[in-house]
């Protein structure tokens, strides 16, 4: 680590943690430290040294794995908001004991390994074993998707850009829905059902098993980045629907959140950039 | 409500077995009566999860099997390959789910017929204390490797014929032990179907219970007839 700092100046710094996005303030400071210290190598890597140690021990990204790892992020709403569609008992066990338990689990895995993206942990979760793959990609889907919902009164609808590119995916939204019902009403087993932009830039469908999700290299179906996605294990339906997953998807439309949605579009996957649900 | 059902549900498929006889089709499969009433299992599985993973999910299985299978026997007709192998997902799917559910109500039994390994076979007793010690160690690894398995699937005990061993193995989703090259004896469904309703998110609870209703005479005679096979 030493030597990466020994490097020089601010390449070595986000070399050492590129995931870092220091505030504006801080990042200035580090260049007059580096430039008011005299040529000498020694001296600025003294001071390549110092500046990372006081922005480190400042900065706490919630996107990276810092000391304390990640957390659990609280449910924009109330248990009940999403009553009738989803009920109050689903939403308390899905949020605080199946979504904890991926982080909790993640957590212990990534003990005593690199700070990472809880993005750039995504695409390469298949090739990091079991423990990352379904416990990294159940924390990232979670938060995708309690994040995406809301309370019915509040679904709006989808932005202009968003509306746009669903028209020139599928024709209209409720095609689109079509599709995306049957996506994963098909999903045997478990997994997820997702809406996301292609490596061509348009929207697409697909689904994933268990809690893979399109970010992953190596993963089934088609490579997008999500905006949108549905939960269809047993657990996110089972204590209101039973058996009934096709009413659980048709009900669900009525607590997506299409600002949250076309915030994921045109903030991140419009412009090739994972969504960042942390 | 529920203690009937599994007499209705019996009268009915009897029906539906009839009516597609008449018309001259073969029924591929028809769902298997529960060999006890919905509420027989209580309190270790509770009559409404009984009553929908007989009725509704295994069910449901059989209904599709059969579907798959008719497209099945028209592509074949045809000689249609592309056909039977695109349809190779939903029989390995459905045909497996009434496979593993047929087995499982036999797996189990009220827990006033429960009898253990070593009064219903010594011979089995035997070979799970030879290979785990004691039967505590072998539903202990049991337990382990099942609650362990990611998304939906099932724990299995099953017979090798090649070592002529016992083994402990999981599969996913509906797949059949036969895929993992083992005799079948003892399934443990581990879908949040099978417990949701009752356990919630507690897996590892839910698979201490089962072992109260397990059937060890069921388990014993699917050992003796692998043995013998």
């Amino acid at each position: 680590m030493l030597s990466l700092l020994a490097a020089g100046g601010a390449e070595a710094f986000s070399a050492f943690a590129p995931s870092l996005s220091a505030p504006k303030s801080l990042r200035l400071r580090q260049e007059s430290v580096t430039m008011s210290s005299n040529d000498n190598p020694m001296s600025r890597r003294a001071a390549v040294v110092v500046t990372a140690g006081l922005l480190g021990s400042f900065l706490a990204p919630k996107e990276s794995k810092a000391e304390g790892a990640f957390s659990l992020p609280a449910l924009p709403y109330d248990y009940k908001s999403l009553e009738p569609y989803i009920d109050e008992e689903t939403m308390k066990l899905h949020h605080d004991k199946h979504f904890n338990a991926y982080l909790t689990n993640l957590n212990k895995a990534l003990e005593g390994k690199p700070a990472a993206k809880l993005t750039d942990i995504q695409k390469e979760a298949i090739k990091a074993g079991p423990a990352i793959r379904n416990n990294g990609g159940g924390y990232y889907n979670h938060a995708l998707f309690f994040k995406e919902m809301g309370p019915a009164a509040n679904s709006g609808k989808p932005s202009a850009a968003l509306q746009k590119a669903i028209d020139a995916s599928f024709g209209s939204m409720d095609k689109m829905k079509e599709e995306f019902n049957a996506a994963a009403a098909k999903r045997f087993g478990s997994g997820w059902a997702w809406l996301g932009v292609t490596p061509e830039g348009k929207l697409a469908i697909t689904s994933t098993p268990n809690q893979d999700n399109p970010l992953m290299e190596g993963c089934e179906g088609q490579k997008m980045i999500p905006v949108l996605g549905l939960d269809v294990w047993e657990h996110a339906y089972y204590l209101k629907y039973q058996n009934r997953r096709p009413e659980y998807i048709t009900n669900w439309w009525s607590v997506v959140n299409w600002e949250a949605v076309s915030n994921n579009y045109e903030k991140f996957a419009a412009k090739g950039i994972p969504v960042e649900v942390v | 409500m529920f203690r009937q059902g599994n007499k209705l549900s019996t009268s009915i498929s009897r029906l539906s077995t009839l009516a597609s006889r008449a018309a001259g089709v073969r029924a591929k499969s028809t769902l298997p009566s529960l060999p006890y009433d919905f509420g027989a299992l209580e309190p270790v599985v509770n009559s409404e999860i009984m009553t929908l993973h007989h009725g509704k999910h295994h069910a449901t299985y059989v209904n599709n099997l059969n579907a798959a299978l008719e497209k099945m026997s028209d592509a074949m007709a045809k000689q249609d390959y592309a056909t039977m192998i695109a349809l190779q997902g939903a029989i390995q799917f459905n045909g497996g789910g009434h496979l593993n559910h047929s087995i499982f109500w036999q797996n189990l039994c009220p827990v006033k017929d429960v009898v253990a390994p070593s009064e219903a076979n010594p011979e089995l007793a035997k070979a799970i204390e030879g290979q785990w010690g004691s039967l505590d160690n072998f539903k202990t690894e049991f337990n382990t490797k099942t609650a362990a398995i990611q998304g939906s699937g099932w724990g299995w005990l099953g017979y090798n014929k090649q070592s002529k061993k016992l083994e402990i193995a999981t599969c996913a989703n509906q797949d059949p032990l036969v895929m993992k090259g083992l005799v079948p004896l003892l399934g443990i469904d581990v879908w949040e179907h099978a417990y949701y309703l009752q356990y919630k998110n507690a897996r590892p609870e839910y698979l201490k219970q089962i072992w109260q209703v397990v059937n060890w005479k069921d388990v014993a005679a699917r050992y003796e007839a692998a043995k013998k096979a």
